[in-house]
């Protein structure tokens, strides 16, 4: 379902992301992990089309990012870094404003919107303005827009920082029942909750995949477990920064 | 190709309802409005002494519709790409399966709709002329037509330097310096000295690029289809550019 091909991105000289190439199957959540810095979001963003590859591709359900964007985009859900939204809307009329853009018809709309307003809990903020919600609230705001087209692929960018620990388990709760029907890259700083939320782990640094594997077989690697792997893996950038 | 329409169509639709909402969701619209009525008001009535010209028409009223949208416009419209920008929801918006072109125009139309809104607000000046004399009212109607395409002709301009530059205040500043130079390239300040340096064919052909020079046309109860076609050229090269200048961020940086 997704695809992605020796994606590479440089700012100014310094790789962000070199030669990256996996692919996701319908029921893989696929957790994202790697240091500061070591291109998650660059990645991901290359992926929902926001941000154009100097080298490679990225498939969507057989769709080119590149040549079909906008027909890759329509199956694509993309929460991105920090849950960027709308101040001046409510979250009803952000997810009005989202399903016009994917041209939904007025009532499947409706049925989308009660939908994910259900699946992100967010029942009792949905007419209040979105600056006056709280960071969780947000980020439960902007979820519900990444769900609101029932893609095929969704690309969360740190979906549950800034959760309560309620929060984040109703979140990957919520990530467990779309699995089967979905492929999802996640990413993530808080490793406790990779077993828990994915069933394949990837680490990248400075721009390339160092493992890939389950988040079992990573954790295998160590004695210290998953953190261990990945402190081994990923700690040579920060043996050269030190 | 007609895909493209329908995800340009649907990107107009999208971001139109929602830029107007902004717009009006802020001070912003009611400001811009107010102002601007209090500021046409005061230099038609006092600026140009409206009532000593012994003539019922509203020359001295649309004389002052170029100058004051190149200070006004460009603050209706600083805000509509580099507020996403700094907000983050540009990652948002570009992430939807619909045409940059489409957001593009979307915006454009909800800034238009916004300075459309506070030329209709200035109807009691027509009305007014009317009861004191019998004005060229076709004239007039012309007049507010052509101002109303100008207006777009200005917004086009400051829609894509909020696409070029982050800061809202800059996007503002080179705005009106952008529309400063369409405008002033028609005053006859600047004409005569072009004239006189490079030679008056030179001087004609940058009357040509003037909002000024094809605005009074209007002025004079001529529909000049060549100056309609200007402005509408040149709110197609901005929204051009404007395009061009978001999917050059899309392939280098944020
Ligand atoms: N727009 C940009 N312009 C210049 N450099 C950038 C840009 N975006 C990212 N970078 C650089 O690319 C590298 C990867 O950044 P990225 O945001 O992808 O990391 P990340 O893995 O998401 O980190 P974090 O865990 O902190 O979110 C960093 O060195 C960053 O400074
Ligand atoms: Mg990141």
């Amino acid at each position: 379902m997704l695809e992605l091909k020796q994606l590479t991105k440089s700012f100014d000289g310094h790789m962000a992301v070199e030669k990256a190439a996996f692919s996701l199957n319908k029921g893989e959540v696929l957790g994202f992990l790697g240091p500061n810095g070591a291109g998650k979001s660059t990645t991901m963003r290359m992926v929902a089309g926001v941000m154009e590859p100097d080298h490679g591709d990225v498939l969507i359900s057989g769709h080119s990012i590149i040549t079909e964007r906008r027909e890759a985009q329509r199956r694509l859900g993309y929460l991105p870094e920090g849950a960027p939204l709308y101040a001046d809307m409510t979250p009803v009329e952000f997810l009005k404003f989202m399903a016009r853009a994917y041209r939904m018809p007025r009532k499947p709309a409706r049925q989308a919107i009660d939908r994910v307003i259900a699946d992100a809990r967010i029942g009792n903020v949905a007419s209040r303005r979105i600056a006056t919600l709280s960071k969780g609230y947000r980020r439960r705001v902007g979820l519900a827009g990444a769900l609101l087209n029932d893609p095929d692929v969704l690309v969360l960018d740190e979906p549950t920082d800034g959760l309560d620990p309620i929060q984040k388990r109703a979140v990957r709760a919520l990530i467990a029942r779309m699995a089967p029907e979905k492929a999802i890259l996640i990413s993530t700083h808080t490793l406790e909750e990779v077993p828990a939320m994915c069933n394949r782990a990837i680490i990248i640094d400075r721009g390339r995949v160092v493992a890939d594997g389950t988040p079992e077989s990573l954790a295998a690697q160590s004695p210290g477990g998953l953190e261990e792997t990945f402190i081994t893996v990923a700690g040579a950038a920060e043996a050269d920064v030190a | 190709m007609k895909q493209w329409a329908r995800d340009t169509l649907t990107g107009i639709r999208a971001s139109y309802g929602r830029e107007l909402r902004a717009y009006f969701a802020t001070p912003l619209a009611y400001v811009f409005i107010a102002t601007f009525l209090m500021l046409i008001g005061f230099f038609t009535w006092e600026a140009s002494s409206f009532f000593d010209t012994g003539t019922a028409d509203l020359q001295p009223f649309f004389y002052w519709h170029p100058w004051l949208y190149m200070i006004f416009l460009p603050a209706l419209s600083m805000r509509l790409w580099s507020d996403e920008t700094a907000a983050g929801t540009s990652e948002l918006l570009l992430s939807l399966p619909v045409s940059v072109t489409g957001l593009a125009a979307g915006k454009l139309l909800a800034a238009w709709t916004v300075s459309a809104l506070a030329l209709l607000l200035t109807c009691p000046m027509w009305l007014t002329v009317n009861y004191l004399g019998t004005p060229d009212n076709a004239a007039i109607l012309l007049s507010y037509l052509m101002s109303f395409i100008m207006a777009g002709a200005y917004l086009s301009i400051g829609a894509a330097m909020s696409s070029l530059v982050t800061s809202q205040v800059l996007a503002y500043v080179i705005g009106v310096v952008a529309a400063f130079l369409f405008t002033a390239a028609g005053w006859p300040m600047v004409l005569g000295a072009v004239s006189s340096a490079l030679g008056t064919g030179i001087g004609e052909l940058v009357a040509q690029f003037s909002f000024l020079t094809h605005f009074e046309t209007a002025e004079r109860g001529v529909l000049e289809v060549g100056s309609l076609v200007f402005f509408l050229g040149v709110i197609a090269l901005w929204l051009a550019l404007n395009v061009l200048w978001v999917n050059q961020r899309r392939s280098t940086a944020r």
